[in-house]
């Protein structure tokens, strides 16, 4: 350090350019790397696809403009078919809805369960963060086919397992919001001598709830496209009609299209509304 | 005077503060319990109930932790074959069976567990069930016979004239005009290393470690290690390698996805940020742009593209990347908006061109939160992957859905469902710690 300080400035100057030489190299490399892996990706996924993505490409249109000129062919058609799938959609909203509250409810017991400070039973902290853990790595479809083949078909395999997946990802970020929650009002609570659930209803649940309804909005979000896609491989709601319409062919395409409208009226209605409602809701707890 | 009117105020005030309060936490737990209600009645919960099927849930189970082998004898021919699930796979060549079957010509014997044994003589089946006694059961031209110790049929015994079954916690006897099943239950998951045809079948961890140092080789001209992986890779029954390859191509089509939507995504931000693109009209259309890739959901953008490309990961990416354009283009864009502006006049300030004002004024401000974004993106794409490779037909979720049509592989459906889980974990593992190191080498990165 004693011969640092008076070095020439030639070599301050030619050390920053070595270091920065250096990153410059290994940022290269890793580019490189990750373009070979990207280009080579590429390749294999197209080895291993049926059709090749250069044959598909023409045909690419082919099916959503069939689609398109059958619906502007019967657009007479469509009110009505609009209104005939408008039962499913409210189905699929409905898995959607009731899978966001209850998970949002587990995840709130199962987030002050599993945070320092707040839990009910601090040794079993790794238990529930493990089984949260848990219940995010589990992929909706994977319940959902194997609920099914137990409860038979229907909404209410879609239901528990995307409400297991919600559980497993708001309990994520729920416990990370109670970390910051203040524990002051928990001890004052605690000295005239409430018990736990007490304590979190009152103490804890009053300063997290804006953040945990704007993180339930967004989850209700992805809920929605994930009750759809559910409902395709064989639980309830517009994504099953949009398989059996799909199956019908040509000539019933303007089936198709009337769930194509809906389906995406809901989600971008649902996106904008929600991101709507959590700018309010993040900007009111600025102001409290 | 005016403390006192403003005393008044404020207690008016809080007081309809607290009937406010009061009516929102009586109100809100009202509202989700009949909401809650409502979703019973019209998901039909009490049908649900009684139209589920507690025995597949038992068969499901039960397969994904043991296994059965079946004994079986051809009623016409009188011939034996043993086989595990009763697949071709898992059937014991001639001159092999388990110890615990004794195969001579037309006769044979079946030990199960707990003491019962099965006596196959001639057509004729006889159980011996410690504290319940022997049943015989005789299939003939005329029909079959079964001949009890008690008067009683006992409920676990079922039987017609065409068709006998009797179930017990130790096996299962199943006899028609045709064939008799014995079925013998044990624990594990059935040849997952080695299948019967295998020359290391029914070895001991012990001597298969001996084997991989000793010089003998087992199948000659290998090493025995390498022929131990060659055998455990291309296992018939549980088929290591097609398996390793789908779950490969499962986060291939994650992969790609996620970081072919970013690279389009980029640049296209900045067309979408309103520091970077003062037209009103440009920033528009690309925003609108962005809005319908995210609401024309993956589901029809995978049903549009497998429709063109056909099944295989190539149409999972391209669904992935499709969306995921989308939703990145307005993630960067609203990120670009974030900017501060001080560094890129800094730069410029030293006379830097447009393309050097983005690349050492803005992008070291945005490549953490880009970067961790898309490592999330790309933990959430692999699970999301699992699905679309079920509906396009790719992956491990091409495997899962074939397994669990077959309704009887459960064993198989668990092996995959802790791989996927196992999978899942790991990559979010990885980009959790990348994400880590991101954020606190962040400072580097500039």
């Amino acid at each position: 350090m004693a011969q640092a300080a008076p070095a020439p400035q030639g070599d301050i100057r030619s050390s920053y350019l070595r270091d920065t030489q250096r990153r410059r190299l290994y940022s290269l490399v890793l580019v490189a790397i990750f373009i070979a892996c990207l280009v080579s990706g590429l390749k294999l996924a197209q080895s291993r696809n049926a059709g090749g993505f250069i044959n598909g490409l023409p045909q690419l249109f082919a099916f959503p403009s069939e689609v398109v000129s059958e619906a502007v062919q019967k657009a007479v058609n469509l009110p009505g078919l609009l209104l005939k799938y408008l039962p499913s959609l409210i189905e699929t909203i409905n898995i959607a809805g009731v899978s966001t509250l209850v998970g949002a409810i587990l995840a709130t017991v199962l987030s002050l369960l599993s945070t320092r400070g707040l839990a009910r039973w601090p040794i079993l902290i790794p238990v529930f963060r493990r089984a949260m853990d848990l219940m995010r790595a589990v992929p909706e479809v994977v319940i959902a086919l194997v609920l099914i083949f137990v409860l038979g078909g229907g909404p209410v395999a879609a239901m528990i397992a995307i409400a297991l997946h919600t559980t497993g990802a708001l309990g994520k970020l729920f416990s990370e919001v109670n970390e910051n929650a203040d524990l002051r009002p928990v001890e004052g609570l605690a000295s005239v001598g409430s018990n736990w659930s007490q304590r979190m209803w009152f103490a804890v649940i009053p300063q997290v709830v804006p953040n945990y309804l704007s993180y339930s909005m967004m989850r209700f979000e992805i809920n929605i496209r994930a009750s759809a896609i559910l409902g395709f491989v064989g639980s309830g709601g517009i994504g099953y009609d949009l398989r059996n319409a799909m199956s019908w062919g040509k000539g019933r395409y303007d089936e198709v299209a009337a769930i194509f409208i809906l389906l995406f009226v809901t989600i971008v209605l649902v996106d904008q509304l929600s991101s709507m409602y959590r700018n309010r809701l993040v900007k009111g707890s600025h102001h409290a | 005077m005016p403390e006192v009117a403003v005393g008044i105020d404020v207690r008016q005030h809080s007081l309809d503060l607290f009937r406010r309060k009061r009516l929102f936490s009586l109100g809100v737990p009202l509202i989700v319990l009949a909401y809650l209600a409502y979703i019973f009645v019209t998901f039909d919960f009490a049908g649900v109930a009684s139209r589920a099927n507690p025995d597949n849930a038992r068969t499901l189970i039960g397969d994904s932790y043991s296994y059965k082998t079946h004994v079986t004898r051809d009623n016409r021919s009188g011939a034996f074959s043993i086989a595990i699930e009763g697949e071709t796979k898992g059937t014991y060549p001639p001159g092999m069976s388990p110890e615990w079957v004794k195969v001579d010509d037309d006769n044979a014997v079946v030990e199960l567990e707990g003491g019962a044994s099965v006596e196959f003589i001639g057509d004729r089946v006889r159980m011996t069930l410690p504290g319940y006694g022997v049943i015989e059961v005789t299939s003939g031209s005329g029909g079959i016979d079964l001949v009890l110790p008690t008067d009683v049929v006992p409920d676990w015994i079922n039987a017609s004239n065409t068709r006998v079954s009797i179930t017990t916690p130790s096996g299962r006897v199943q006899v028609t005009r045709s064939k008799t099943d014995v079925f013998r239950y044990a624990f594990g998951w059935e040849l997952f290393f080695f299948t019967l045809d295998s020359p290391f079948y029914g070895r001991s961890f012990g001597e298969l470690g001996a084997l991989i140092v000793s010089p003998v080789e087992i199948v000659p001209g290998k090493p025995n290690l390498v022929a131990m992986a060659e055998e455990f890779w291309t296992n018939k029954m549980w088929r290591h390698g097609d398996v390793a390859w789908a779950l490969f191509e499962t986060v291939l089509m994650a992969f790609l996805g996620t970081f072919g939507a970013a690279l389009i995504a980029l640049p296209v931000a900045f067309l979408a940020a309103s520091n970077f693109t003062p037209s009103r009209w440009i920033r528009f259309a690309f925003r609108r742009v962005f809005d319908f890739l995210r609401g024309v959901d993956g589901l029809i953008w995978t049903i549009i593209l497998s429709r063109a490309f056909g099944p295989g990961p190539m149409t999972g990416a391209l669904a992935i990347l499709l969306t995921d354009t989308g939703s990145f283009g307005k993630l960067f864009s609203e990120a670009l908006e974030n900017v501060d502006d001080r560094q890129i006049e800094g730069v410029q300030s030293t006379g830097a061109s447009t393309l050097q004002r983005q690349r050492f004024g803005v992008m070291p401000q945005i490549t953490p939160v880009l970067l961790s974004q898309l490592l999330y993106y790309f933990e959430s794409n692999t699970r999301s992957a699992t699905v679309i490779g079920a509906i396009v037909g790719g992956g491990i979720g091409l495997l899962l859905t074939q397994a669990i049509s077959t309704q009887k592989d459960w064993e198989e459906v668990t092996y995959y469902i802790v791989l996927i889980v196992v999978m899942v974990m790991t990559i979010d593992g990885i980009s959790a710690w990348l994400r880590r190191r991101l954020i606190s080498g962040a400072p580097a990165l500039h």
